[in-house]
C-alpha cells in the first residue's frame, strides 16, 4: 500500500494510439523462431515427390533407387501409409448431400492435379532428400484432364473423378423469397424495365505468403509435438488427432512466428499429415519445408469463379432484383473449408443496396487442378466484385452517374441496424458520409475535368474514374450462424489474463497471429483495461500447450472476436482484484473506484493500492479475502452476436495508354469505416496491403494452367506479384461509426481494403475507356488484353499460356519427382 | 531448392579459368554474377558437372577507354556500370537499359557479360550491345578473338561464345557528338524483364536524322536490328510524322514468341509504338 501522491493527469489511453509495433523487429529481421529455423537433435528431412500431370491411375512406384541413395532413410508411398493417412478433412458441408472425393495426402490409386504428393524421401539432410527424389520411378496411366469449369458441368463431360458421376461437388442455394427476406425474385424480373446480365470472371490467385510452408514434429514417448507454419494451430490439433488416430491430449502444435498466410495457411495440409506420420513411424524429429515452386504448385489457390449476374431496375434507377449464378472450382479435392469459400460470399452480394429481391446460386466444381480455399477476403470479394461492376454496367445502361445510381439505392445512415434483403443485420455506418471524404481525398471535381479535357482532344492517354462502395462481413463468427450454415466449429474466441507476482502481465489469446500485430494491439487494449503500462504486458499465442482454447486467425475475427475477449477477460482480473484491495483498503468494494490501474476509497484520500501489488500480495496470499481462492487470473470465451460490417468508400483514377494497353493507377483514395480504431497504424498497414492484393487482383496476378493441367505460372517471373514500385500512394481516411456487437467497438480490417479495392480499379479502367466502346475488360488487366478490348472488341480473351522464357523457359513442369527431358539436359535451355 | 551436387573451381586468372574448364569434364558452367545460372540450378534445369566461378578474376572487371571505344569487362556488374562515369558519357544507352535491369539487389551481383552471353531473348542488355555495334572479345585455349555483335547472337540463349571459351570484355563504339540515345522498356512491374523493348540511337544534322541504329528486345530468338525502320530514318526529316512512317516497319522480319506477357501479334504492335517512342526521344524530339 502507498499513500497517494499528487497524482499527475492520468496517462493517456493507450487504444488510439498509433503504437509501432512491439513484434516488428524480430519479425522484420528474421532472428526469430520461423518453423524452418528450428534444428533439433537426429532430426530428420523430408522432401516430397509429386506429380507431374494433371490426372491418371498410378500403375507403379519404384522407390528402390531412392532408397539405396546416400543418406536416404527410408521412403514411403501412399500405401505405405494407405491405412492411417485418412483424409484431408473438410470441415463445412454446406449442403447435406454435398459430394467430397476423399483426399489422401499420398496419392495411392490416382493423382488428379500436378503437384499432388506421391511419395515421400526421409534423409539425413535436406541435400540428400531433394538429390533422391529424381531417383522415385513413378508410372502413371493418363486420364481425360478437366480444366474448364463450364465445359466440366455441360453434358457428357469428362470427369475429374472417374468414380464419381459428375463433376458437381455441391449446389447451394440461396432465395430470399423462400428464406422470407424478400420477394419473389422471377417476378421481380418479370416486371422490370431494365435487365442488365453480365459474366465476369474472378480468376485464380496463389495467395503467395512471404514465408514459405514448413512444419517439424518431435515425437517424445507416444506425444508428438508440431511446429508448423500455420495460421491454425488449434484447428490443426484436433484435426490431425481426428485425421491420424494420435489422441488429441498427445498431440500439441506450436504455430511461432508465422510469416503470413492471407488464408493459404488456414489449412490441414497434406505435408503436415505426413510428417507426422513418418515422425510417427520412424520415432524421430523430422523437418519438412518446402521450395517457392512447390508451394506455387501446391498450397491451396483462392477465387476462380464464374459469375453469371443479373440485375433488375426501373428507369428512374430503382433496383428491382438480384440474381446471382455462380461456378466455383474447388480444385481436385476439397479442403478445410474449400466449399465454405463462396458460400461466405453468399449473403454479401447485394452489398450495400436495398434490394428486393435476390437469389443465389452456387455450383461447386471440381477440375484437375490445386485446390483452392480461402485467399484473403473469401468470398466477399467475389461478391463485392461482381456487385460493384454491374452497378456501373447498370448505370451506363441507364445513362446515369455511377455515383448517383449507388447514392438512390443504399442504405442511409439513419436507416442501421438494417437487414439486408440475404438477411444480415448491417450494424452501423453512414455510405455517404464516407463517399464524401473519398471525393475530397481524390480530388474528383479536377480528374473529372481531366478525363473531359483527354477525351475531347483524343489524348493516347486516357483517364478514367471507379468506384467501390463496399461494405462486407466479418468478424468470424456468431456460433449459432455457423451452426445453422453447417460449419463444422464454432466462432468464439478465447483469452486468459495472468497477473504474476512482480506485476507483469501475460495475455493468453487463442487467437494466433502470423503477421497483423495481435501483441501491439492487445497489449494496448490490456494496459487501458488494467492501468498497466504498455511494456508490461506480454502476449502469448501460438501454442496449444499454452494457449488451450482458440480458433486462430482469419476472417478479420482477431480484433473483434479475440480482442473482445482479452477486454472481457481483463474486466475479470478488475472484479477480482476489487474484492482483494476492498479486503487490503478495510473498505466497501462498493466504495472502491479504479483509475489508472489502482483501486482508491472514493472520497477518501490518501491510500490506495495497484492492481500489480494486488497481483504480488495474491501471489503471497498472507492477507486474503475469507473463501476466496488465492488467484486474480481469469479466462473469458467470448462468441459474437452478429458479424461486423466494416465499409467504405474507394476511389480509382487510372490512366490507360490506349496505344500499349498499359494501365497506370493515377490516384487512389479510399474512406474505411472500420469502427473504433485500436491503433491507427495497424489499421493503415492493414488497409495498404489489402490494397496491394486487391489492385493486384486486378492488375497483376493469375494462375494460368496450360492445356495438360501444368501450372504455367509456376514461379514469381510469371505470377507476377507487385512490389511497393508498382503501386500508388494511397491516400487514405476514416469515418468511425463504433460496432455495437462487441465491447471495442471495431469492426473487422484486415480484409477490408482487398474486398473493396478490385471492383473500383477495373471499373476506372473501364470508365476510360467505354466511349471506345470497350464493355468488359477480364481480370488482371494485361496490357495486352486491355489493347485488344480497345482495338478488337472482347473482354481481351485468354492469354497464351505458355510461360515466358526468363531462366530458359523454366516452368512447373520442371523436375520434382520426375525425370523430365527438362531436368536431363543438363543445360540451362 | 537445391542445385544436384557439382564441382566448384575459383580461379585468379582468365588462364586459370580457361585452364579449369578444360580440366572440369564433359558439362563446365561459367558462374558470373550467377543471377541466371543459380536460378536453373535450383530449379535443376541445369546440373553441369563443374561450376567455374569467375567472381575472383579481376581482370575481367571495370571500364575502361581504349581511343574510340569504351572497353567493358565481362564481370563488371549491372550497378558498376550504371555508376561508371565513361559509360554516361559515351554510351548512356547501356545506362539507360541496365537501369531497367531486375532490382537493386539484382543488379549488384549480375553483371553485364553474363548478361550478354546467357542472351536471354527477354534480356535488355543484348538489343543494346546490337544496336551500338558492339565487338565481343572471347578467350579461349587458343587464343583471343573478336566477333562482331551481329555474329554473337546465334541463337535462343545461344552466343559465339564455344565450349573451352569466355567471354573476356566487350568493346563498344564511343558515339559521341549529335548521337541521342533511348532505350524504351515495356514491361508489367518495375523488376521484369521486358515483354517488349527497343534501343534506339539517333545521330541528327541539320534537322534531318542522318543515321539511326534501332535494337529489338524480344522480338524473336535472338536480339534483332530493326533494319527496314533503320532505312527509312536515314535521311529523313527529324518530324513525328516522318518517324511514325519509318516506325511503323519495326515488326518486319521479326518472329516473336506467343506467352502469357503477349502473343506474337500484340508483340509486333508493340514493337512499332515502342520504336516510334524511342526514337522520338532519341532525336530530341
Ligand atoms: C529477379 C531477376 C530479374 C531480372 N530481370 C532482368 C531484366 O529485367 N533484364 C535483364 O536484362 N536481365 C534481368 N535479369 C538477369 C540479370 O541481368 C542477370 O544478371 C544476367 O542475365 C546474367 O548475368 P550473371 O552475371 O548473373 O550471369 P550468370 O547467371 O552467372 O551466368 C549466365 C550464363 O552466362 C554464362 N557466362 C557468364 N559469364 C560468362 C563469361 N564471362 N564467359 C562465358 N560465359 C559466361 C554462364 O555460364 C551462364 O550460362 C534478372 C535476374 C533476376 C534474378
Amino acid at each position: 500500500m502507498t499513500a497517494l501522491e499528487d497524482r499527475t493527469e492520468a496517462p493517456a489511453p493507450e487504444v488510439g494510439k498509433a503504437r509501432k509495433r512491439k513484434e516488428d523487429a524480430r519479425l522484420i529481421t528474421g532472428r526469430t523462431t520461423w518453423t524452418d529455423n528450428m534444428v533439433l537433435p537426429g532430426m530428420l528431412h523430408l522432401a516430397v515427390v509429386r506429380s507431374p500431370v494433371a490426372h491418371a491411375k498410378i500403375t507403379s512406384v519404384d522407390v528402390s533407387a531412392a532408397a539405396d541413395a546416400p543418406g536416404v532413410v527410408a521412403v514411403f508411398t501412399g500405401r505405405d501409409f494407405a491405412e492411417e493417412q485418412g483424409s484431408i478433412p473438410c470441415a463445412w458441408p454446406v449442403t447435406p448431400d454435398m459430394v467430397n472425393p476423399g483426399h489422401p495426402s499420398l496419392a495411392v490409386e490416382e493423382v488428379n492435379h500436378v503437384g499432388e504428393a506421391v511419395a515421400v524421401i526421409v534423409a539425413r539432410s535436406k541435400a540428400a532428400a531433394q538429390d533422391a527424389v529424381e531417383l522415385v520411378d513413378v508410372d502413371y496411366d493418363p486420364l481425360p484432364v478437366v480444366l474448364d469449369m463450364e465445359e466440366a458441368v455441360a453434358e457428357q463431360p469428362d470427369l475429374c473423378h472417374d468414380h464419381l458421376s459428375s463433376n458437381e461437388s455441391f449446389r447451394f442455394v440461396f432465395d430470399a423469397g423462400e428464406a422470407g427476406t424478400g420477394q419473389n425474385t422471377d417476378e421481380a424480373f418479370a416486371n422490370a424495365e431494365v435487365v442488365v446480365s453480365r459474366r465476369f470472371v474472378q480468376q485464380r490467385l496463389i495467395p503467395a505468403f512471404m514465408e514459405p510452408r514448413a512444419a517439424v514434429v518431435q515425437p517424445q514417448g507416444d506425444n508428438y509435438t508440431m511446429w508448423s507454419s500455420t495460421q491454425v494451430p488449434h484447428i490443426l490439433r484436433l484435426m490431425l488427432a481426428m485425421i491420424t488416430g494420435t489422441p488429441e491430449h498427445k498431440l500439441r502444435v506450436i504455430a511461432p512466428d508465422v510469416g503470413g498466410g492471407f488464408g493459404g495457411k488456414l489449412q490441414v495440409t497434406p505435408e503436415e499429415v505426413i510428417t507426422l506420420l513418418v515422425a510417427r513411424r520412424l520415432g524421430k524429429p523430422v523437418k519438412w519445408t518446402e521450395t517457392r515452386s512447390e508451394s506455387l504448385m501446391s498450397a491451396h489457390h483462392g477465387r476462380d469463379q464464374i459469375q453469371y449476374v443479373d440485375v433488375a431496375a426501373d428507369r428512374e434507377g430503382n433496383i428491382k432484383g438480384l440474381k446471382v449464378h455462380i461456378l466455383s472450382d474447388m480444385g481436385a479435392y476439397l479442403r478445410l473449408v474449400s466449399p465454405g469459400v463462396p458460400v461466405l460470399g453468399a449473403f454479401m452480394y447485394p452489398g450495400i443496396y436495398k434490394f428486393p429481391a435476390y437469389r443465389f446460386d452456387c455450383q461447386g466444381v471440381f477440375t484437375n487442378k490445386t485446390p483452392t480455399d480461402a485467399y484473403r477476403g473469401a468470398g466477399r470479394p467475389e461478391a463485392t466484385f461482381a456487385i460493384e461492376r454491374i452497378m456501373d454496367e447498370l448505370a451506363v445502361e441507364l445513362g446515369m452517374d455511377p455515383l448517383e445510381l449507388r447514392r438512390k439505392n443504399w442504405i442511409k445512415a439513419e436507416e442501421f441496424p438494417f437487414t439486408t434483403v440475404a438477411g444480415l443485420e448491417y450494424d452501423s455506418g453512414d455510405y455517404d458520409a464516407a463517399t464524401q471524404q473519398a471525393l475530397e481525398l481524390l480530388g474528383y471535381d479536377e480528374l473529372r475535368e481531366e478525363q473531359r479535357r483527354r477525351r475531347e482532344s483524343d489524348d493516347p492517354v486516357q483517364l478514367g474514374i471507379g468506384f467501390s462502395t463496399f461494405t462486407e462481413m466479418c468478424g468470424l463468427a456468431p456460433s449459432r450462424v455457423l451452426g445453422s450454415l453447417s460449419y463444422g466449429a464454432g466462432g468464439w474466441e478465447h483469452a486468459s489474463i495472468r497477473m504474476l507476482p512482480t506485476g507483469k502481465v501475460e495475455v493468453v489469446t487463442g487467437s494466433t497471429p502470423h503477421g497483423q500485430g495481435h501483441e501491439t494491439a492487445w497489449s494496448q487494449l490490456v494496459a487501458d483495461e488494467l492501468g498497466v503500462p504498455f511494456e508490461d504486458v506480454e502476449v502469448l499465442h501460438g501454442d496449444t500447450g499454452i494457449s488451450s482454447r482458440g480458433l486462430d486467425t482469419y476472417g478479420s475475427r482477431s480484433l473483434v472476436v479475440g480482442g473482445a475477449a482479452v477486454v472481457s477477460a481483463s474486466q475479470k482480473v478488475v472484479a477480482k482484484a476489487r474484492k482483494v484491495a476492498a479486503h487490503l483498503l478495510e473498505a466497501g468494494e462498493d466504495d472502491l473506484q479504479f483509475e489508472s490501474g489502482s483501486f482508491s476509497v472514493r472520497g477518501t484520500p490518501g491510500t490506495s493500492i495497484s492492481i500489480q501489488e494486488i497481483a504480488l500480495a495474491t501471489f503471497a496470499a498472507h492477507n486474503f479475502p475469507e473463501g476466496m481462492e488465492p488467484s486474480i487470473d481469469a479466462d473469458a470465451t467470448f462468441d459474437p452476436v452478429n458479424f461486423s460490417f466494416p465499409h467504405g468508400t474507394h476511389i480509382c483514377a487510372m490512366e490507360v495508354d490506349t496505344e500499349t494497353g498499359f494501365v497506370k493507377i493515377r490516384k487512389y483514395a479510399c474512406v474505411d469505416d472500420v469502427g473504433k480504431i485500436v491503433n491507427p497504424l495497424i489499421v493503415e498497414g492493414q488497409v495498404h496491403g489489402g490494397l496491394a492484393q486487391g489492385i493486384a487482383q486486378a492488375l497483376y496476378e493469375e494462375a494460368i494452367y496450360d492445356a495438360d493441367g501444368n501450372l504455367t505460372t509456376g514461379t514469381f517471373v510469371d505470377y507476377l506479384v507487385p512490389s511497393a514500385a508498382d503501386l500508388p500512394h494511397f491516400d487514405t481516411g476514416n469515418t468511425v461509426h463504433e460496432a455495437p456487437g462487441n465491447p471495442i467497438g471495431a469492426k473487422g480490417v484486415g480484409e477490408a481494403g482487398c474486398i473493396a479495392s478490385t471492383p473500383a480499379v477495373v471499373n476506372a479502367a473501364l470508365d476510360a475507356v467505354r466511349h471506345l466502346g470497350v464493355t468488359d475488360i477480364r481480370m488482371p488487366l494485361t496490357p495486352e488484353r486491355v489493347w485488344r478490348a480497345i482495338h478488337s472488341g472482347g473482354d481481351g480473351g485468354d492469354r497464351a499460356t505458355a510461360g515466358s522464357n526468363a531462366y530458359g523457359g523454366a516452368q512447373t513442369e520442371t523436375t520434382a519427382g520426375v525425370s523430365t527431358e527438362a531436368s536431363s539436359l543438363g543445360g540451362d535451355r | 531448392m537445391i542445385p544436384a551436387p557439382f564441382e566448384y573451381a575459383r580461379p585468379t586468372t582468365v588462364d586459370e579459368a580457361l585452364q579449369a574448364i578444360a580440366a572440369g569434364g564433359e558439362d563446365v558452367k561459367v558462374l558470373a554474377g550467377g543471377q541466371s545460372l543459380i536460378p536453373v540450378m535450383r530449379l535443376r534445369l541445369a546440373a553441369p558437372e563443374t561450376v567455374v566461378d569467375l567472381g575472383r578474376v579481376a581482370e575481367l572487371r571495370g571500364v575502361r577507354e581504349d581511343g574510340d571505344a569504351l572497353v567493358i569487362g565481362a564481370m563488371t556488374t549491372h550497378s558498376d556500370v550504371l555508376a561508371d562515369p565513361l559509360i554516361q558519357q559515351h554510351a548512356p544507352l547501356i545506362a539507360q537499359a541496365t537501369e531497367t535491369v531486375a532490382d537493386r539487389q539484382v543488379r549488384h551481383r549480375g553483371t553485364f557479360g553474363g548478361a550478354l552471353v546467357h542472351a536471354d531473348p527477354a534480356g535488355d542488355l543484348p538489343a543494346v550491345a546490337l544496336a551500338l555495334d558492339a565487338e565481343f572479345v572471347i578467350a579461349g585455349p587458343e587464343g583471343r578473338r573478336t566477333v562482331p555483335a551481329r555474329d554473337f547472337f546465334v541463337d535462343y540463349l545461344t552466343t559465339a561464345v564455344g565450349e573451352g571459351e569466355l567471354l573476356v570484355e566487350v568493346r563498344v563504339p564511343k558515339l559521341d557528338g549529335q548521337w541521342g540515345m533511348r532505350y524504351e522498356k515495356f514491361n508489367r512491374v518495375a523488376q521484369a524483364w521486358s515483354i517488349v523493348a527497343v534501343a534506339a540511337a539517333v545521330r541528327r544534322e541539320n534537322g534531318h536524322i542522318a543515321e539511326a541504329r534501332v535494337g529489338l528486345t524480344n522480338m524473336g530468338p535472338t536480339p534483332l536490328r530493326a533494319g527496314a525502320v533503320e532505312a527509312a530514318l536515314s535521311g529523313a526529316e527529324a518530324t513525328p510524322e516522318a518517324i511514325a512512317a519509318a516506325a511503323a516497319h519495326a515488326a518486319e522480319g521479326t518472329e516473336p514468341s506467343s506467352d502469357l506477357n503477349a502473343q506474337a501479334d500484340y508483340r509486333q504492335h508493340l514493337a512499332t509504338v515502342l520504336t516510334r517512342r524511342a526514337v522520338t526521344a532519341a532525336a530530341g524530339l
